[in-house]
C-alpha cells in the first residue's frame, strides 16, 4: 500500500466521523416499517426540553403508524425552538412560552398548536420546614427581601435561591405568575430541571420551582396560599403558575407535519400519553390563557 | 547519407524511449502529485474552516457594540448581567473565568512540578511504570464526568467544610485542578527531560547534592518549558465549560469570595444559548462572550511562542 492511497483512506476515515458527527445531534429519529397509506415526509420538531419527552414518545407511536414519515425530535430550548422554526429551519417549533413573550419573534407569522400543559411549583429542600408560603412571601424570597427560612415559619437557615437561566421558558412562567414585573435578585442559575431537582434535593435552605412532573419524594414542594399544586387546581386555574406546551408551525404545515400534530391533540395521545408522562390535557382544562397571562373560563 | 540515417535511426528509437521515460511522469511522480495535492486540499480546508470560524466569531460577537450600540467599555467593565432587560455588563464572568484559572494553575503547578521531577529525576523507573499511566488517565475522562463528581462530591464537601451552598470559584478550582493536573504535570515532564544530561552531570561533579542539582540546576534551565506548560494548563482551564458550569452555581453576580456562587464566560454561555434568539441583544451578548474567549485563547498561544523563543535565546547564549 501506498502513501497517497493510506492518505485517501484517512480522509475517508474523517468524512466518515464527520458524517457520524452529522447525525449524533439528532436525539431521537425514528423510522419504522409498518403499511399504511401514502402518507410520508420528514417532520423535525425543535425546541423546549420540558416538551421534549413528550413530543419524542409521541413521536414514536406516530411512526409506527406512519411508517413512511421520518420524524426527528430535539432538544435545545424554546428559544432555539422559536428561532429555528421563524428562520423556517425546521417544521415545528417546541416552546414553553407564548411566540409574543419572546423578543425578535413575529408572533402573527406563526401558527401556535397548544398540546399539553405543564403545572409548576415552588420546590425547597426538606429540612427548611417549610410547606406552605403566601404569594407576597415567595415574592419577597425571589427578590431577596426574605433571607432566612425563620422569617416564614422555617428553620433558622439562609435562603439559597436557585433559579433557572436567564430566558428560560421555566423561568418565564414563574416569574409571571409570583413576580408580577418585579427583578428577581441574582442568584445561582442552572439551565434544566434535572439540575434543579439534584441541586435542592441536596443543598441545605435551597428554593427552586419545577414542572410538577419532577416531584420526587427528596423534595418538598410548596402550597402557596394553602392550595397545593394538583393537576386539578391547575385545570380551573386556582393554582396560577402553569403554561401551556406549544408547537409553532410557519406558514402551512405540509401533511406529515399536520398529521402528527392532530396525532398530538387527539384522545390517544391527550388522554394517556400526555398524563402518563406528567403533563396536564389541554382537554380537560377548564380555563385558557392568552399571550398576555389572561384567564378565560372555557 | 544512407548510413547516417542508418546510424541514427536506431539511436532513435532508443531517444524516442529516453524522452518517453523522461519527459513523462513515473508512477512514483504521479503519486507524488496526488498525494501533495491530497495534503493541499486538507490544508486548504483547514485554514478555511479555522479563517472562517474567526470570522463567524468576530462578526457576531462585535454586533453588540455596532447593532445594539452597547460601549465596549460598559460591557467590559459593566457588573450588571441581565440581557432580558438590556443591561450586558459581562464584568462578573470575565473576573469569574480568570479567578478559577488563576486559582486551578496556582494550586496544580506545585504537584505537576514535584510529580514530574518525581518521575524524571526521583524514581524514573516508577514514574513510568505507576505515574504515566494514572496521568494518561485522568487526560482521558471526559469534563462530564469531572463536573458530576464534582457536583456530588467535591461541592457537598466544601459545603461541610466551609460553609455556604457549597456552589462556587472554591469548588470550581478544586475541579479544574485535577483537570489541568496531567496537562501541566505531563508537559513539565517533557521539559524536564529536554535538560541536557552534562547540565546535570556538571552539576554533580561540582560537589553539588542532588537537591541543589535539581533544583538550581535542572528546574532552573526548564523554566520556559514549565511556564509553557502552566500557561496551557491555565488556557485549558479558561476554555472549559461543563465541568466548571455544574459546580460553580451560575450566579452572574461579582465574585465578593471564593465559597459564593459565581458564573464563568463559559458557564453564561452553554447556559444562555438554547433560550436566546437569533439577532436579538440577549443572542449578540453571548457571542460576544466567546469572541472574549476566543481572544483569550489567542493571547495564550501567543504567550507560550513569546516564552519558547525567549527559551530559544537563553539556551543558545
Amino acid at each position: 500500500m501506498n502513501n497517497g492511497s493510506k492518505l485517501a483512506m484517512g480522509i475517508a476515515a474523517i468524512s466518515l466521523l464527520l458524517v457520524g458527527c452529522g447525525k449524533a445531534t439528532s436525539s431521537t429519529s425514528s423510522k419504522s416499517s409498518s403499511s399504511s397509506q401514502a402518507l410520508s415526509g420528514k417532520v423535525t420538531a425543535v425546541g423546549s426540553t420540558a416538551l421534549q419527552p413528550l413530543a419524542a414518545k409521541a413521536g414514536t407511536n406516530f411512526t409506527t403508524k406512519n411508517s413512511k414519515v421520518t420524524l426527528t425530535v430535539q432538544g435545545g430550548g424554546s428559544g432555539t425552538g422559536l428561532s429555528q422554526v421563524q428562520a423556517g429551519a425546521v417544521s415545528i417549533g417546541d416552546s414553553d412560552i407564548f411566540a409574543e413573550e419572546k423578543d425578535g419573534i413575529k408572533a402573527d407569522k406563526l401558527t401556535d398548536h397548544k398540546v399539553a400543559v405543564v403545572g409548576m411549583a415552588p420546590v425547597v429542600n426538606k429540612d427548611t420546614g417549610v410547606k406552605n408560603l403566601k404569594m407576597a412571601q415567595l415574592k419577597q424570597i425571589f427578590t431577596g427581601k426574605i433571607t432566612n427560612w425563620k422569617e416564614v415559619g422555617g428553620k433558622d437557615q439562609k435562603i439559597v435561591i436557585v433559579n433557572r437561566a436567564q430566558g428560560s421558558g421555566t423561568r418565564a412562567t414563574f416569574e409571571n405568575a409570583v413576580l408580577k414585573g418585579a427583578t428577581a435578585v441574582k442568584s445561582q442559575e442552572q439551565d434544566s430541571n434535572g439540575a434543579v431537582q439534584k441541586i435542592v434535593s441536596s443543598t441545605p435552605g435551597a428554593i427552586s420551582y419545577l414542572a410538577f412532573s419532577y416531584f420526587t419524594n427528596k423534595l418538598q414542594a410548596v402550597s402557596i396560599n394553602n392550595i397545593t399544586p394538583t393537576d386539578n387546581n391547575v385545570e380551573n386555574n386556582k393554582w396560577k403558575i402553569w403554561s401551556y406546551e406549544h408547537m409553532y408551525t410557519k406558514g402551512k404545515p405540509d401533511a406529515a407535519t399536520a398529521a402528527f400534530l392532530t396525532y398530538m391533540n387527539s384522545k390517544t395521545v391527550q388522554d394517556s400519553l400526555v398524563k402518563d408522562m406528567g403533563y396536564i390535557s389541554i382537554h380537560d382544562m377548564k380555563v385558557a390563557k392568552d399571550a398576555k397571562g389572561v384567564v378565560t373560563q372555557n | 547519407m544512407e548510413q547516417t540515417n542508418l546510424q541514427l535511426n536506431k539511436p532513435d528509437s532508443q531517444t524516442n524511449e529516453w524522452d518517453a521515460r523522461l519527459h513523462h511522469a513515473t508512477r512514483a511522480t504521479r503519486e507524488d502529485w496526488v498525494g501533495r495535492g491530497i495534503s493541499y486540499l486538507c490544508i486548504g480546508a483547514i485554514i478555511l474552516v479555522v479563517a472562517s470560524m474567526l470570522w463567524f466569531i468576530t462578526s457576531k460577537g462585535i454586533a453588540t457594540f455596532t447593532q445594539n450600540h452597547v460601549s465596549v467599555l460598559k460591557f467590559l467593565t459593566g457588573t450588571n448581567w441581565a440581557p432580558d432587560t438590556g443591561h450586558i455588563g459581562a464584568a462578573p464572568m470575565i473576573v469569574g473565568s480568570f479567578a478559577v484559572t488563576f486559582a486551578a494553575a496556582i494550586v496544580a503547578t506545585p504537584f505537576a512540578i514535584g510529580t514530574a521531577i518525581f518521575m524524571t529525576e526521583i524514581s524514573p523507573n516508577r514514574g513510568r511504570k505507576l505515574l504515566q499511566p494514572v496521568i494518561e488517565l485522568l487526560v482521558g475522562i471526559p469534563s462530564v464526568v469531572y463536573g458530576f463528581i464534582g457536583l456530588a462530591v467535591v461541592v457537598p464537601f466544601m459545603r461541610h467544610l466551609v460553609g455556604g451552598s457549597g456552589f462556587g470559584i472554591i469548588s470550581a478550582t478544586f475541579v479544574l485542578f485535577v483537570m489541568v493536573l496531567p496537562t501541566i504535570t505531563s508537559m513539565t515532564v517533557d521539559s524536564l527531560r529536554a535538560v541536557p544530561r552534562y547540565y546535570k552531570e556538571a552539576s554533580l561533579a561540582l560537589g553539588a547534592t542532588r537537591w541543589q542539582t535539581i533544583s538550581r540546576v535542572i528546574l532552573r534551565s526548564a523554566t520556559s518549558g514549565i511556564l509553557t506548560a502552566v500557561i496551557f494548563g491555565m488556557a485549558r482551564a479558561f476554555g472549559e465549560a461543563l465541568a466548571v458550569q455544574m459546580v460553580i452555581g451560575n450566579a452572574a453576580v461579582m465574585p465578593k469570595n471564593l465559597i459564593s456562587a459565581a458564573s464563568t464566560l463559559t458557564s453564561q454561555l452553554t447556559s444562555g444559548i438554547g433560550d436566546t434568539i437569533d439577532g436579538t441583544l440577549p443572542n449578540n451578548a453571548l457571542w460576544s462572550l466567546a469572541l472574549i474567549l476566543l481572544l483569550m485563547s489567542l493571547f495564550f498561544n501567543a504567550l507560550v511562542r513569546f516564552i519558547a523563543k525567549r527559551g530559544q535565546l537563553k539556551h543558545e547564549r
